[in-house]
């Protein structure tokens, strides 16, 4: 609804801002006093992945007189606001009052908390702009930021429908003498006085690799990247901010395994043994609260489909699970905080900073080719043996190679032509998802057989409970035997001849 | 979104005082306010500073080539917008007459802003009209400012008998007594008998009085530059009772 705003920073030391922004203006507009200055503090907040600021988004929340508010502005102009007095960040999107603002936050963060990405404390006060007929047009806000101590800023920000005269009014500011256009965001100023950028953390294994180098060089590479991403996981994972942290931090071990499996006759003898154990049990310790978090992450789609009970009738369930979850929390944190995770994460970093590329060995081009034809001739081997009648066991087994060539896929994604990455990512993605519901729904039915045991065992469940829960484990196997009936289509795509050149190609040496 | 028009028959009643001041009133409490006015005079507009002139004129708002969202403006106030009027409104009734259907359309028209303000003020030209007939039908709540005199008691009857015609949605009817001069025994008298005889008749009366006729020299609600004075009170209590009647 509302319009663009004009940045500006002011450094001209000899004469105050409103003198020039009035010298500037006159006779066609004229610069009167509007709010009365204060001092507002200020904490933006988005996602750990940068989510509002993908969208183009910034939140802040800003506080001095009066409760504090919530402020939403986009690129685009849009500006939405809400009183949120006395929110602790973190906190999720649906903790805020209800309102626009929430709904819109909510469809954005989904499952991620806001938390704090910077604070600063200004000096604000705020003009308006006047035309000949002392209707105000724009309103001006000069903007001392205190803490941390930056120039100061000017923005121009028209009342609805002036936006042709607040143009006027920043193009003839812009030519004023120490005045220069196009300030850099708040946001960007103050994370830029700690070294810092805003959208800087990405759970991609985002590196960029040359085909020529020694494929030793680039597996370090990547598994730095994945050591950053694991330890950049750690202190929200410990803090319970979101779930996401947990997930980022077992997928960042995950791939590490994967990278040791798959590579691991690139690194000197017996690293990739030693450390695969290590992170083996680093990926153990995260399972079983990563399974509740699926659990309770899917729990109101699921009780929507319940067709005997009530969604209520599954209260008791849904306490249990949460209860079992803060419990697995704590272990997981306690462990996350042990000696023995320090001295898992420093002693690697130590080993892979420390690699030197060997005499002699393959290019990265050719030991990427090599590793992909590989796990791809393993997907398509066992994915080819299963039948209608093979056990659960099969299916596991290829959604674990699966993700093998997924991580694999992701870890040379530089080297490869980006469209022909895409697809072939998409194709084994269309796989993986029905080998993922099929997994996650045999997990949960068994969970519920053993927290049902559980509850019945502490004397803690009413009956209506307990049949709830098996109306519940009834429609989760049904959406299991759905994605077992899918799964032959799903493998037939990945394994069609098309699919098959195209996974080819890339597993060709790009360096040859 | 609510939307409230303000409306009589006679011109000079009130209708723009009540519709800026009430719009301010309810800006002031937070809700986000759209003033439209649909009156070629323009007098809402002016009071809120803004120059009466729309892109394209009432046809391209009628017709829908110009969406209203394009034509609002930000008044001077904190969550308060205006349509503003524009010379061209005079023949909105002609326009209206050549869409499909003319006593539906400005509802049409005004439901894409439902979501970006919480109430609506139509500031309507006096008369009676396609134009009126077409605000009536999309208000939720019709104000009417009277003079207490038994003719505009009749035009008040004539009002709502004309409203209970309508088939479906039928806008509540609030009416006050305006412009009341002290000095005179009849409007004194049918001005305190008025809300305990009909249940459309607000309690709230709103005198006449100079500072309400300086919102033209100050181009500002009264409440604005005189929030202590007794025309702002008067608003404020009449703003108070009109919110409470909504739903």
């Amino acid at each position: 609804m509302g319009d663009a705003s004009h940045n500006f920073v002011f450094t001209d030391g000899e004469r105050p801002v409103t003198d020039a922004v009035r010298e500037a203006l006159a006779p066609r507009f004229s610069v009167v006093a509007g709010r009365r200055s204060r001092t507002v503090r200020r904490t933006w907040l988005d996602t750990f992945d940068w989510r509002l600021h993908q969208a183009g988004l910034t939140l802040e929340y800003v506080s001095g007189r009066g409760p504090g508010e919530l402020v939403l502005t986009g690129c685009g102009g849009e500006r939405m606001t809400a009183t949120a007095g006395g929110t602790r960040w973190p906190a999720l999107a649906d903790a805020l009052p209800g309102g626009p603002l929430r709904d819109r936050l909510e469809a954005l963060t989904e499952v991620r908390a806001l938390l704090p990405a910077a604070r600063a404390a200004s000096s604000v006060t705020e003009f308006r702009v006047h035309n000949t007929d002392d209707k105000t047009v724009a309103w001006l806000t000069v903007d001392q930021m205190l803490t941390p101590v930056l120039p100061t800023r000017l923005s121009v920000t028209a009342v609805r429908g002036y936006q042709a005269q607040a143009d006027w009014i920043a193009r003839r500011l812009a030519t004023e003498p120490g005045v220069t256009p196009g300030a850099v965001p708040p946001l960007d100023a103050v994370l830029a006085t700690a070294g810092q950028a805003p959208g800087q953390y990405t759970g991609k294994v985002d590196v960029t690799l040359d085909p020529a180098m020694p494929a030793r060089t680039a597996l370090a590479a990547v598994l730095l990247r994945l050591l950053d991403t694991l330890e950049a996981n750690v202190a929200g994972t410990v803090r319970d901010v979101d779930t996401e942290f947990l997930h980022d931090l077992r997928v960042s071990v995950r791939r590490t395994r994967t990278a040791l499996k798959l590579g691991g006759d690139l690194l000197p003898p017996g690293l990739a043994a030693e450390y695969r154990l290590a992170f083996k049990w680093l990926g153990d310790l995260t399972t079983p609260t990563r399974d509740l978090d699926v659990h309770l992450l899917t729990f109101a789609a699921g009780a929507a489909t319940l067709t005997s009970a009530s969604p209520a009738d599954l209260v008791p369930f849904h306490d249990h699970l949460t209860r079992r979850r803060r419990l697995e929390q704590r272990r997981l944190a306690r462990a996350l905080r042990s000696a023995r995770f320090a001295k898992l994460t420093s002693g690697w970093r130590v080993a892979i900073t420390e690699l030197k590329p060997p005499k002699r060995g393959p290019t990265v081009a050719r030991a990427a080719a090599r590793i992909i034809g590989r796990a791809h001739r393993r997907v398509l081997a066992l994915g080819g043996a299963i039948t209608d009648d093979s056990p659960a066991q099969n299916l596991h087994d290829l959604r674990k190679r699966c993700k093998e060539l997924r991580y694999a896929l992701e870890f040379f994604a530089s080297l490869y032509d980006p469209a022909a990455h895409r697809q072939a990512v998409r194709e084994l993605k269309g796989l993986q998802d029905t080998l993922g519901t099929f997994q996650d729904c045999q997990v949960q039915q068994q969970e519920i057989r053993v927290i049902a045991g559980e509850m019945m065992a502490a004397r803690d469940v009413p009956a209506t409970a307990l049949l709830a829960m098996g109306d519940l484990s009834a429609q989760i196997g049904r959406r299991e035997r759905q994605a077992r009936s899918e799964f032959a289509g799903r493998f037939a795509d990945f394994a069609s001849p098309r699919a098959q050149a195209r996974f080819r190609a890339l597993a060709t040496d790009t360096s040859a | 979104m609510k939307i409230l028009a303000t409306y009589n028959i006679k011109g000079g009643v009130g209708k723009t005082a009540a519709a800026v001041n009430l719009g301010y009133l309810a800006a002031r409490d937070g809700l986000r306010v759209l003033i439209a006015d649909l009156d070629p005079q323009a007098a809402a507009t002016y009071l809120l500073r803004v120059r009466p002139r729309v892109k394209g004129g009432g046809r391209a708002l009628i017709q829908g080539s110009r969406e209203l969202d394009a034509a609002i403006k930000g008044t001077d106030f904190e969550n308060l917008d205006l349509l503003p009027a524009d010379f061209t409104f005079r023949n909105l009734d002609l326009m209206l007459d050549a869409t499909r259907k003319p006593t539906r359309r400005l509802a049409q028209l005004l439901r894409p802003l439902a979501g970006f303000y919480d109430v609506a003020f139509l500031d309507c030209p006096p008369g009676i009209s396609l134009l009126s007939e077409s605000v009536l039908h999309a208000a939720d709540t019709v104000l009417v400012p009277i003079i207490p005199t038994t003719l505009s008691l009749r035009t008040l009857d004539q009002l709502t008998d004309f409203i209970s015609g309508f088939d479906g949605h039928r806008p509540a009817v609030i009416a006050f007594c305006s412009m009341i001069d002290r000095r005179k025994r009849l409007h004194k008298e049918i001005a305190e008998r008025l809300p305990a005889e009909r249940k459309d008749v607000a309690a709230t009366a709103i005198p006449a009085l100079s500072m309400i006729e300086r919102m033209a020299v100050e181009r500002s609600p009264v409440a604005a530059f005189a929030p202590r004075s007794v025309a702002a009170r008067a608003y404020a209590q009449l703003w108070a009772e009109v919110r409470a009647h909504q739903p």
